[in-house]
């Protein structure tokens, strides 16, 4: 569903990613890790539009979108997650993601009917999906941040994507929450048969729920493959998993 | 005690106006109801999306250029003329905002002014189609509109339908995008929302508006004149607008009443009208930064959340 | 008709360098204090302004002094910056933390009080400033004449422009400036006083301001509008050169200078307007202006 080959990406004379190749199939659910600085993130930001690559081209699901806007992307069915918390803080959970309905659905230009009850249901139905439903009417940028994080993953839903790109979910949660939540995204995953990429630092998160694992380091996959054949290898061990595991 | 409509009301007590009798209060009240088209205009800009425009002038200026040349030289009458204003406002901001919105925060606002002092360079030196310095003067009333009274009462019925139509707008699930646009530009993105597109909306909307307003202005000015686009044009609607509550729906207006009220107090004491504008633009910046409205609301807000804990 | 006269054409250059030195004291001022506290500092046309008029004060105070001119700038520029630094201190400090546009409505506000403040301290008529002897008189260019004390304008900004390079490039303040620019919660991290180093850089802004104003007096008339005339113009510069560019506002106060200079021979029907359509073009093209970097959000 999702080919990246050959992305490059320098900042400056900083080259951040070089010659990265992915390959996601449908249904999959699939890791990137690494250590900090590793190029992760900038990873994501060329397949989501963030970012335009300096090389290379990314596929998803046949069409080539490397270097298109985000906001085409996502309607082709990418959505993403965002590592620091990113949502409309000044808006109520609820509005938070009736907005991304709206978005979806395209209706943004509608100008005369009010907007006020539209998608009620729809909006109340995902709330639960991700665990929010008794946080509809709170301003969004008060919650906690679990909670937070469970509305990030929310507005990603809401526009119903083929791919779900998550840049460390479970980053800055507790033991308890971290397993809440990766119960959470699995379960979503299974029942809406997305397609899941994300990546991690937790390890046991990652270990647990991804059936392929990509490992990058400095800019460049060091190591691919099932979470066994990762957690064996040499040069995985010495860069990143550090002392015997 | 907020479900009461507030504008409508307005709307009823302004229409209560005339009755006083007095042609000065007249006056000053279609001076309001005009700039507070021209507020609320800008503020769909500026507090729903979180465009500053340093440029709105243009607009104005070219709708009351329009309006009246189209009166004056080519006898069509006044409402197709007032139109013709908005609707080449509207093309202008297309124009000009087609590049204003690939810039970002300070370049933008720059950007807009740029455009606006264009705008108003032309109207100076253009001497054969807009009088040049000295504008175009004698503008009429048209003959329907033949008193200030009627003039006043199809002021109000046109700012009223304008206000209500953007009031709607707003409240639309076009104005909940501008919304999300002005919280987290790069997550509208990322949930699908053709930014650019949007901006470019508001801002060609925005444009009509101010346009009529514009044509609304010079008609009721008798005159127009290149000033009506110079910067000082601009910076005094988007005082009026943060001095109402640039946050709330009819902020701006009350703002325009506000200013528009003041400066005619202050400058029948003295000269130094400027001084005063200062010092109370200063207070409001470091007292009331949600404007006037603002202010209102969070007191009426604090006081509805006391008597539902009470209750 | 032919070419014109090549000298009257150096003139024309020259007197577009003079106007671009003043530019780039203010535009350099407003730039710096940009990119340091990030602020647009709409009342800096204000302060240029008020340092004009001090530094007629202190002539006019000094009467047959030797030297009065030179005590005029040096009493000017001071006060200017006394001032400054009193507004950064006491008023604009606590609008830190809000919205950007408050900030720039706050000197917006300060321009209409300084202005209208000039005006009952110094009334609404023409003043002027009579040149340094030593710098009275003009020289021959080819077979015109400029100014002398304008040629020293010409020459006394490159020289400040080395000096600001020199002091932001090869001293620590300038480093602390410089990376304050940068990013400002890491400095704060670092244990450098942020607060101390607004003032100080506010009131460096100020100074070059109020320096500008004082040199200026023997060129221009001193009155009501030059703050508004002087910080659209400058504004235009360091947008054009790029906000928070050193460099960036040489270069376009040099640009805007010349656009000035000739713009008024080549269509002076339209001499209005060139700045703003060399705005826009540049900005059309460099949305970040000439040299400026990306702003963060």
């Amino acid at each position: 569903m999702l080919e990246v080959r050959g992305i490059r990406k320098v900042f400056d004379g900083f080259v951040a990613v070089d010659g990265v190749n992915v390959t996601v199939a449908r249904g999959d659910i699939c890791a990137i890790i690494g250590p900090n600085g590793a190029g992760k993130t900038t990873l994501f930001n060329c397949i989501t539009g963030h970012l335009v690559p300096d090389g290379g081209e990314v596929r998803f699901k046949g069409q080539d979108i490397a270097g298109r806007p985000a906001h085409e992307i996502c309607r082709q069915g990418i959505a993403r997650s965002f590592q620091r918390i990113n949502i409309f803080p000044r808006l109520t959970v609820f509005e938070n993601v009736q907005a991304a309905l709206i978005s979806h659905r395209r209706r943004g230009r509608e100008l005369f009917r009010p907007v006020v009850g539209l998608y009620q249901e729809e909006t109340l139905a995902l709330l639960d999906q991700v665990g929010l439903a008794g946080e509809a009417e709170a301003i969004s940028g008060t919650l906690s941040y679990g909670y937070q994080k469970q509305l990030e993953l929310g507005l990603a839903l809401a526009s119903q994507p083929d791919l779900l790109l998550l840049d460390e979910p479970t980053a800055g949660m507790s033991i308890k929450e971290t397993r809440q939540t990766i119960a959470l995204i699995e379960r979503i995953a299974r029942q809406g048969a997305l397609t899941l990429l994300f990546t991690e630092h937790d390890m046991d998160v990652v270990f647990s729920i991804a059936q392929r694992i990509t490992v990058m380091h400095q800019g460049r996959i060091i190591a691919e493959g099932s979470p066994d054949h990762v957690r064996n290898d040499a040069e995985v061990r010495r860069v990143y998993l550090g002392k015997a595991q | 005690m907020q479900r009461l409509p507030w504008g409508l009301l307005a709307l009823v007590a302004a229409g209560l106006l005339p009755l006083a009798g007095s042609r000065f209060y007249l006056y000053l009240g279609t001076d309001i109801a005009i700039m507070a088209l021209f507020a609320v205009s800008l503020n769909l800009l500026l507090g729903y999306t979180g465009l500053v425009s340093f440029g709105q002038a243009a607009y104005f200026g070219i709708g009351a250029y329009t309006c009246a040349l189209l009166m004056m030289r080519a006898a069509v009458p006044f409402v197709p003329s007032l139109l013709a204003g908005g609707l080449l406002g509207a093309a202008a901001a297309l124009l000009f905002g087609y590049f204003c919105i690939r810039l970002t925060q300070i370049y933008f606002a720059m950007l807009t002014l740029a455009f606006a002092q264009i705008v108003w360079a032309a109207a100076f030196k253009w001497n054969s189609l807009t009088g040049g310095d000295t504008g175009l003067t004698g503008v009429p009333f048209p003959a329907f509109l033949d008193s200030p009274v009627r003039f006043y009462y199809f002021a109000l019925v046109v700012v009223g339908l304008s206000l209500a139509l953007l009031r709607r707008l707003v409240g639309s699930p076009f104005g909940r995008m501008l919304v999300i646009i002005r919280e987290n530009p790069e997550r509208a993105e990322f949930i699908g929302v053709d930014v650019r597109r949007y901006e470019l909306a508001a801002f060609v909307i925005a444009g009509f508006f101010s346009g009529i307003a514009g044509g609304m202005f010079g008609v009721f000015n008798h005159g127009v004149f290149p000033d009506f686009s110079y910067w000082t044009k601009s910076a005094e609607v988007l005082i009026m607008t943060i001095l109402g509550g640039m946050y709330t729906f009819f902020g701006p207006a009350v703002g325009a009443g506000i200013l528009l009220s003041l400066n005619m107090l202050v400058t029948s004491y003295t000269e130094y009208w400027p001084l005063v504008l200062g010092l109370i633009l200063a207070a409001l910046l470091f007292l009331f930064p949600g404007g006037v409205l603002g202010f209102v609301e969070a007191r009426l807000l604090r006081r509805h959340h006391q008597e539902a804990r009470d209750a | 008709m032919g070419l014109p006269d090549p000298s009257f054409l150096v003139i024309q250059f020259l007197s577009g360098l003079t106007a671009a030195m003043f530019l780039f004291l203010i535009a350099s001022g407003l730039s710096l204090i940009f990119g340091v506290l990030g602020v647009l500092n709409f009342a800096h046309g204000s302060l240029y302004m008020l340092g004009a008029y001090l530094a007629y004060g202190v002539v006019a105070w000094l009467t047959n002094a030797p030297g009065k001119f030179w005590l005029a700038v040096l009493g000017a520029s001071v006060g200017v910056a006394l001032i400054g630094g009193i507004i950064e201190r006491t008023l604009l400090r606590r609008l830190y933390g809000r919205e950007a546009l408050y900030q720039l409505l706050f000197t917006y506000a300060l321009v209409l009080i300084i202005s209208d403040a000039a005006k009952l301290l110094w009334g609404t008529g023409q003043l002027s400033v009579s040149r340094p002897a030593v710098l009275g008189g003009s020289v021959p260019v080819f077979d015109q004449v400029f100014p002398r004390y304008n040629i020293f304008l010409i020459i006394l900004g490159p020289v400040i422009a080395l000096l600001f390079w020199f002091v932001l490039h090869r001293t620590r303040v300038g480093r602390i400036i410089r990376a304050a620019a940068l990013d400002r919660e890491m400095l704060g991290a670092l244990g450098v006083n942020v607060n101390r180093l607004y003032t100080a850089v506010f009131v460096i802004g100020a100074w070059l301001a109020g320096l500008g104003g004082a040199l200026v007096t023997p060129v221009v008339t001193i009155v009501p509008g030059m703050d508004v005339e002087v910080i659209v113009n400058a504004f235009i510069v360091v947008v054009i050169g790029g906000l928070g560019s050193f460099w960036g506002a040489l270069l376009g106060a040099l640009a805007l200078g010349q656009v000035m200079s000739f713009g008024i021979l080549i269509l002076p029907r339209f001499s209005l307007v060139f700045v703003y359509v060399l705005m826009a073009v540049v900005l059309v093209m460099r949305p970040w202006g000439l040299l400026g970097r990306p702003l963060g959000r």
